[in-house]
């Protein structure tokens, strides 16, 4: 622990740390552009220049330089108040003053630091220089004259996305940062440059010109567009969400967003159900909640009554409407709208049990079905990490394009029972061996297979649990601690031939099977379920509804209601209430609070945020084989996996010009 | 002057030929094996007593430069040489004529170099422009390889060595040391921060040591000839023969060798005929390469040409590039030419330089027609402040100090011209 001296105060640092990082523990604020905690160090901009002794009689670049012991730090002498004001006055020389038509504006580092460190007004008289638009893609708006050449972009998508995209043509003043023959930047978390640009360069182009950050209602939520539960604020104005940003969460998503979850948000005005509608004559037409709930009333359910929970429903949602079902009398719950069916008489067996900050830490690694990169991009970013320390990754499954070397064992699952030799040594020799079971895998019945793999190559050992199953739907989780789950699946709910079927946002699920039956839909978007439903009951999205939230890895997170929802959509919670008036039983609560003390009291791991501790693993049978060959995986299209991204235009876009841009340029010619 | 028994570049003026067999016959790779078996230490030491002083610009002691490489390696990583060939300082062309006329003591001080500071491989990084000049040294280094001088056992010492000749694409920084292990290593050549110093993780993440081709050069007649011999040239701290280039007004511009501080007065009357009009009609000198501040000609006329003596008089030695302009010069003009060679050159990274090199040719360019105010005078030597120490390598620097010696020098020059032009715009708007 170096002994350091910043301003006159004497502090311990911690060994390795820089310069900046003992000063901003002595609670002096550095400016800085170029610097950021998740990317290497370029040192570039030159901003954190501050005084050091011992060293050249010359300011130095603070972000990197060894706290070492002794060093006098000063960043309150003349020296460095001339240095910021000199380098700020060249990073603004050719930076021109469009404030009041930049995006950034109000947000902007360049703009705040120049309030604090600038030099007040400019000495250059010559003419600014200019650079031409690049483009970048759907969700990338450019405008690359206002760029500082700070690099963050470039580091971003070298280093944390794996995928060498961004770079820098020409030199000197001329330097242009851009895509490759300016390409559009095709990853999944390819907008997370926006959040890192320090100015206006990369500014979000379905954003542009929407809103000032000061006019936004800042409201903290859940992602649900995959099942990593990314912590997200939802900035919203008046009834309109404008746009989702990441919030800081190193257990999670660190401080990246997937672009389907920063973008689908626009999806939350389009498509929207909200009014009543019943099928009358084959045809769906309006209708008040009267007759919606005399109509449900008339089909006397009693016992046959189902509930099937769609991939975005909060816990609460699911609880409201097993408790109506269970006054009802009825255990038909089921959330695995595709017909899985894994067991899951513990659930320690499908979970995430690593963490997703865990898995950094893996030396070797197995997937099992599933296509990181589209079903959780974020962890993808984390396996890359795992990667970047060593780690070995093989994967089972149809090949997919990886940012990190990756050996792909062929698409039969058999070979999970008898690995190769090269991929066997290495999780032999593994310290911290890992598998991730994805839903290509579980829905071929591998699960059991993957227990005895784990048990045979020692995946559970003292601190460290290498079992993993990925989900990738946001209520996944939650809806199994809630017991929205059947022996065989949907298989058995169809069995029961119920006479009301509630469908809660469940739109990926067969409607077939029960023709006959009385089907509500109790959702957001006029998806495939409402297209099926017999009775449409408006209701409230993510964003709309106060809600909690389990992710792949167990952990319970809490999102806030950011608007209300449109026309006569109504909180799902409050819709279930008034069907159990109509119905005729008593479910125990009139209020949310009531709700959801109900639901802690029921399975009280949903009460505390964090973790929810499942246990231990279930025994393996060691004679389990996973068989079957995988011949695709469950996500057709990364931009289009749920009601919210399939009605927003610019999920739409990125899929057509991201996905099919190929297919679309052929047809052109 | 130098006696011709004591230059260590017999074959500078290409009168004789450059192979294998000539040189051997002037006496390179006349029992290498020797020299190295002196032994790593023995080499190091030997270097460090002769006072050679790096001659790639910074004067950084050699002897002390290759005693920061590892002594063994901790984690298997080797270690690199890497010869600084890149030769783009205007006013510098003494690698050129060492590579084109005598490459093989060059590839001698390479092996030697590389044996005293554990080197696995020398990397010879030559100037893209220097087309001829890179065919004969890959030719020298296949002569030197076909006759087991280099390579596996090479000079028959037991140490295996190889050199690597790599040709650049022009750039400028690349000349810069970190830039160019970039681009050795196949990156954009953009200097890296330091530290990590080259010593530590150089190229490919190995220790690195990276020489100019003459101090490379020089390396084994120190060896053979004792450092007592080397040391006995040139004022103290500033030991040695160096190779002068001295172009622009003299009567006969030239590369010579010779002893290190001698005056600039001898130094142009035996080798270079005198100043073009005489000595009356000097104006200014350049004595290290562009990048280092001129000189105005009553402070140079008796300075010593070392480290030290134009330290003093407020420039620096660099390459020793010589650039003499008489009083027919432009002076502001040909700093102002400098300027733009400096923002052509910058390579973007860091952001004084950046944006402070095409400010300051931009301010040049106004000060050369005198378009300009007198308070921006002082405005341009602030930039310059700005820009010096600010960046991440030196090239920021050495476009700050040309400028700042103009303004040091000739601000009578540059208020004329201000004065000049704002009085003739004066009369027309009348």
């Amino acid at each position: 622990m170096p002994k350091v001296t910043v301003d006159g105060q004497e502090l311990d640092v911690p060994d390795g740390a820089t310069v900046l990082q003992a000063c901003e523990l002595a609670g002096k604020e550095i400016p800085r552009f170029c610097y950021h905690e998740r990317l290497s160090i370029a040192g570039n901009c030159r901003m954190c220049l501050v005084e050091v002794k011992p060293g050249p009689p010359k300011p130095q670049a603070s972000c990197a330089l060894p706290a070492t012991e002794g060093q006098e730090i000063r960043t309150d002498s003349e020296m460095v108040k001339t240095a910021r004001e000199g380098v700020m006055e060249f990073l603004l020389i050719n930076h021109p003053l469009d404030c009041p038509i930049c995006d950034q504006g109000g947000e902007c580092d360049l703009q705040d630091q120049s309030v604090a460190y600038g030099r007040g007004a400019t000495r250059y008289t010559a003419n600014k220089r200019a650079v031409t638009e690049k483009y970048m893609g759907p969700l990338i708006k450019t405008v690359m004259t206002r760029c500082i050449h700070c690099t963050r972009c470039v580091r971003f998508s070298e280093e944390i996305a794996g995928v060498d995209e961004i770079g820098a043509l020409y030199r000197g003043e001329d330097m242009q940062i851009t895509t490759y023959l300016e390409q559009a930047a095709q990853h999944e978390l390819s907008a997370n440059v926006i959040d890192l640009c320090p100015v206006g360069a990369l500014t979000s182009r379905p954003y542009a010109f929407e809103a000032r950050p000061w006019e936004l209602k800042k409201t903290l939520s859940i992602d649900v567009s995959d099942a990593m539960g990314a912590n997200i604020r939802l900035d919203s104005r008046g009834r309109e969400v404008m746009r989702a940003l990441p919030r800081i969460n190193d257990d999670v998503n660190e401080e990246w967003l997937s672009d389907k979850g920063r973008y689908q948000v626009d999806g939350l005005t389009k498509r929207r159900l909200d009014k009543v509608f019943m099928r009358k004559r084959g045809k769906l037409t309006e209708a008040s909640w009267d007759e919606a709930f005399k109509a449900i009333a008339k089909a006397k359910p009693g016992k046959k009554i189902a509930a099937v929970a769609g991939d975005m429903v909060d816990c609460e949602t699911m609880f409201a409407a097993k408790s109506l079902l269970g006054a009802m009398g009825s255990k038909l719950l089921e959330g695995r709208q595709t017909g899985m069916d894994y067991d899951v008489s513990n659930l320690a067996a499908v979970n995430f049990n690593t963490t997703f900050a865990g898995i950094e830490r893996a030396d070797a690694i197995l997937i099992v079905g599933s296509h990181v990169r589209w079903e959780a991009a974020l962890l993808n970013a984390r396996i890359r990490k795992a990667v970047k320390n060593g780690a070995q990754v093989f994967v089972v499954g149809p090949e997919w394009e990886t940012t990190y070397p990756a050996t792909f064992l062929g698409e039969d699952l058999s070979v999970v029972s008898k690995l190769p030799k090269a991929a066997a040594d290495a999780f032999k020799g593994a310290e911290r061996p890992a598998m991730i079971m994805g839903g290509a895998a579980l829905a071929k019945g591998a699960l059991a297979g993957g227990l005895a793999f784990a048990s045979k190559y020692k995946l559970v050992k003292k601190d460290w649990n290498g079992f993993n199953v990925l989900h990738f739907s946001a209520a996944r989780m939650g809806g199994l601690m809630l017991g929205y789950a059947q022996k065989n699946g949907m298989a058995d709910i169809a069995k029961a031939k119920p006479k009301v079927v509630l469908s809660l946002g469940a739109d990926e699920m067969d409607f077939e099977p029960f023709a006959d039956a009385l089907k509500v839909y109790i959702g957001h978007h006029g998806d495939k379920g409402a297209h099926a439903a017999d009775i449409i009951l408006p209701a409230a999205s993510y964003a709309e509804k106060d809600g909690t939230y389990v992710n792949s890895e167990g952990r319970v997170q809490f999102a806030e209601k950011a608007v209300f929802a449109p026309g006569d959509a109504r909180e799902d919670w409050t819709i279930l209430r008034a069907l159990a008036d109509a119905l005729g039983v008593e479910v125990g609560f009139d209020t949310f609070d009531q709700l959801q003390s109900a639901m802690i009291k029921a399975v009280p791991a949903l009460g505390e945020e964090g973790l929810a501790n499942y246990g231990d693993l279930p025994k393996a049978d060691s004679k389990a084989k996973a068989e079957g060959v995988i011949d695709a995986y469950p996500i057709k299209d990364f931009y289009l996996t749920n009601p919210i991204a399939r009605a927003s235009a610019v999920m739409q876009q990125c899929s057509a010009e991201l996905l099919h841009g190929e297919e679309m340029r052929e047809a052109a010619e | 002057m130098l006696a011709d028994k004591d230059r260590i570049f017999t074959n500078l003026y290409g009168f004789q030929d450059w192979g294998l067999k000539a040189a051997q016959a002037r006496g390179d790779w006349d029992k290498t094996k020797d020299l190295i078996a002196k032994g790593q230490d023995a080499i190091i030491e030997e270097i460090k007593s002769s006072g050679l002083r790096g001659r790639g610009g910074a004067g950084f002691p050699t002897g002390l430069k290759w005693s920061f490489m590892p002594k063994e390696s901790a984690d298997g990583r080797p270690s690199f040489l890497v010869i600084n060939a890149d030769e783009s300082e205007p006013g510098s062309c003494k690698d050129r004529e060492i590579i084109r006329h005598d490459p093989h003591k060059l590839i001698e001080g390479a092996l030697v170099a590389g044996f005293a500071m554990r080197a696995r491989a020398a990397y010879i990084y030559i100037r893209g422009e220097y087309i001829r000049e890179a065919e004969v040294l890959q030719k020298a280094i296949d002569e030197a390889n076909a006759a087991g001088l280099i390579g596996k056992n090479a000079s028959g010492s037991g140490y295996d060595f190889d050199v690597f000749m790599h040709r650049g694409a022009g750039a400028y920084i690349c000349g810069e040391e970190t830039a160019m292990i970039e681009s050795l290593e196949g990156k954009k050549g953009q200097p890296r921060l330091k530290p990590p110093f080259p010593a530590g993780a150089g190229l490919y993440g190995c220790p690195t040591t990276v020489n100019n081709v003459e101090s490379i050069a020089v390396v084994p007649t120190i060896l053979r000839r004792g450092a007592s011999w080397f040391a006995g040239f040139g004022n103290e701290g500033n030991h040695g023969t160096k190779l002068f280039q001295i172009s622009g007004h003299v009567e006969k511009p030239c590369v010579v060798e010779e002893e290190m501080s001698i005056p600039f007065r001898e130094l142009i009357e035996k080798h270079c005929g005198g100043i073009t009009g005489g000595w009356d009609n000097l104006l200014a000198v350049i004595p290290g390469g562009s990048s280092v501040p001129l000189v105005p000609a009553k402070d140079i006329i008796d300075a010593p040409m070392d480290f030290d003596g134009l330290k003093a008089v407020g420039s620096g030695l660099g390459t020793a590039a010589v650039i003499v302009m008489d009083k027919s010069t432009d002076i502001v003009r040909a700093i102002s030419r400098i300027s733009y060679f400096y923002k052509h050159e910058s390579c973007g990274q860091c952001t004084p330089c950046r944006e402070g090199t095409g400010w300051m040719w931009r301010m040049m360019e106004r000060l050369r027609t005198g378009d300009a105010t007198i308070e921006e005078i002082d405005m341009l030597q602030q930039v310059t402040k700005q820009v010096e120490g600010h960046t991440i390598c030196a090239l920021g620097d050495a476009a700050a100090w040309p400028i700042q010696g103009l303004i040091r020098h000739f601000r009578p020059e540059l208020e004329r011209r201000i004065e000049e032009h704002n009085a003739k715009f004066a009369e027309a708007a009348e």
